[in-house]
């Protein structure tokens, strides 16, 4: 069905697309039906691209036209300049390197731990006394705030960046995916029950297929968590990574690196999340959603 | 527990003595007795609360959480077709009709399952890809692949259109005639069960307070004599005054 909508939006021009998702408001056009849909429209191809597409061009037109000094934002061009240097030194892939695998690593884990912690607390009650209190506990708690004592306990070498990475990382992991796992329909309970199910069958088909809507939404939330810390950890306290050598070219007034790294965090945060987004969709291809 | 039951002939298989179930103070079944022969087609009817899905959850082992006493039999091989389809929405139709079926020729059984309710070629559809009475044939042939001894029915059509409800009348019908289960078939409408039924049970005051054998030849007429006697007698029991049919 994604197919056959896909081609359909492919060969729509745009602005009739946009009106059909409802950007134009309804009293801008009068219909003839006088009602209107409640689902969205058909998605704009490429949508996603439209609105930081925009913001370069008034990026690009406010250098250009000198509204914007360089010494706050330099051009674009001047920025994609630095990062060829910097790709040229080797400097930009050994710390873009870096910060990866610090971010894979606490992601890994992470997501492990908070899927285990998520499974125990959710298929029993055992497990839920024991395990969701110190979890909720620990959510409350910003991972920021956690550092200085992960600094005491770990040092300040990767360890600590980790650790602090995958405590902030199990948090949405275990929420969503604990929730998810107790919301399941008690009706497909009755139904594994009259089907004489066994513990683990039951598990594997119906609970675990069920929880997995929640699994990854709390991966996407994992994703911008592992992100965020990685950012935080590594201005903190490091010698190497994207966060590093953003924190440098401060000190040296070097706007345009800063830049650099920035746009370096964006694209890795997109790209993970749309890795997470493809498994998703190839996993829950059995929901139908607004989004559809 | 009493599968050998079924095996007897003249024994019946399902076997309900002095069943009394309660919700808090309220009690909803008051020492109800039921019988049910082997591949015999039961309907029970009964006015809304009357205790109906009480009873077929009783029977379906449903009802752990319920309070009441009573004894009662059934086959080990039985299947539930509830109102709603019930089809787990992340599992295709072939793998929602053979769930939890551990035999080593599932597959087949459910392929041809499917094709006993018209739905050979949608093995791979996803359940929301399927029409409501699509899902509901679906839950027909998972029930229906477990070849059960007993066949219970919770108001299965109830969410269907008069059309696509009289299809799946002559499906049940031609699927029971074939699989030989005993069935009881919750119902409220009184023509379906008396269309479909070989024995109409009526469910009020927590007993059963009519059991009619239905007598009207197969195929069976709306128009036929004997079918408009028993309709009133069931709606008389069901505490509803008929008056005679106008002539148009
Ligand atoms: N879980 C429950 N808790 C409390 N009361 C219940 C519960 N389930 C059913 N009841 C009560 O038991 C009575 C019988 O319910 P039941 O569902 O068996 O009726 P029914 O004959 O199937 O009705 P309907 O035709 O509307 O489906 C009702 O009065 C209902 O309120
Ligand atoms: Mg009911």
């Amino acid at each position: 069905m994604n197919a056959i909508s896909h081609t359909a939006a492919v060969a729509l021009p745009i602005p009739y697309a946009s009106d059909e998702r409802g950007l134009v408001p309804p009293a801008a056009k009068p219909r003839k039906t006088g009602r209107r849909r409640l689902a969205l429209g058909r998605a704009i191809p490429l949508g996603a691209l439209i609105g930081p597409a925009l913001l370069l061009v008034i990026w690009s037109l406010g250098s250009v036209a000198g509204l914007i000094d360089p010494r706050t934002l330099p051009a674009p061009w001047s920025v994609v300049g630095t990062a060829i240097d910097l790709i040229a030194e080797g400097k930009l892939q050994d710390h873009l390197m870096t910060s990866a695998w610090r971010a894979a690593q606490g992601l890994v884990f992470g997501i492990l731990i908070g899927t285990v912690l998520a499974l125990i607390s959710g298929l029993s009650r055992v497990g839920e006394a024991i395990i969701d209190g110190p979890v909720q506990i620990k959510r409350a708690i910003p991972t920021l705030a956690l550092i200085p004592l992960l600094m005491l306990w770990f040092g300040i070498g990767e360890g600590m960046k980790v650790t602090a990475i995958a405590l902030a990382v199990l948090i949405p992991i275990y929420i969503q995916t604990h929730s998810s796992l107790r919301s399941i329909d008690s009706r497909y309970v009755e139904l594994a029950q009259t089907l004489r199910m066994g513990y683990g069958e039951f598990i594997r088909e119906v609970i675990l297929p069920g929880a997995l809507p929640g699994f990854f939404l709390g991966l996407r939330l994992a994703v911008t968590y592992a992100w965020l810390s990685l950012v935080v950890v590594e201005q903190v306290n490091a010698t190497s990574g994207i966060g590093y050598m953003i924190d440098l070219a401060r000190n040296y007034g070097q706007t345009d690196i800063v830049i650099v790294g920035l746009v370096v965090y964006a694209l890795l945060g997109l790209g993970c999340d749309g890795i997470v987004r493809f498994f998703q969709e190839r996993s829950l291809s059995w929901r139908r959603t607004l989004a559809d | 527990m009493a599968s050998h039951l079924g095996g007897l002939s003249g024994a019946p298989v399902v076997r309900v003595e002095s069943l009394v179930r309660s919700f808090g103070p309220r009690t909803i079944l008051d020492g109800l007795s039921l019988d049910i022969e082997k591949g015999e087609f039961v309907a029970l009817l009964g006015r809304s609360g009357s205790g109906k899905s009480t009873l077929l959850r009783a029977l379906a082992d449903l009802d752990d959480k319920v309070s009441g006493s009573g004894r009662i039999e059934t086959p080990d091989k039985k299947s539930v077709v509830f109102q709603d389809a019930r089809l787990l929405p992340w599992k295709r139709v072939l793998e929602n009709v053979v769930l939890g079926l551990d035999l080593p020729d599932a597959a087949e059984r459910g392929q041809v399952a499917l094709e006993e309710v018209g739905l050979s070629g949608r093995e791979t559809a996803w359940p929301v890809e399927l029409s409501g009475g699509e899902q509901q044939r679906v839950a027909l042939a998972r029930s229906l692949v477990r070849d059960p001894d007993l066949l219970l029915a919770d108001e299965p059509f109830g969410a269907l259109d008069a059309l696509t409800r009289l299809r799946m009348h002559d499906l049940l019908r031609q699927l029971c005639a074939r699989h030989q289960p005993a069935v009881l078939l919750v119902t409220h409408d009184v023509d379906e069960a008396v269309t479909l039924a070989d024995r109409v049970l009526v469910l009020d005051n927590g007993a059963i307070a009519a059991d009619i054998v239905i007598d009207v030849p197969r195929p069976r007429d709306h128009g036929h004599r004997r079918f408009g006697e028993i309709r009133s007698e069931l709606l008389r029991h069901l505490g509803v005054e008929t008056k005679p049919v106008l002539p148009v």
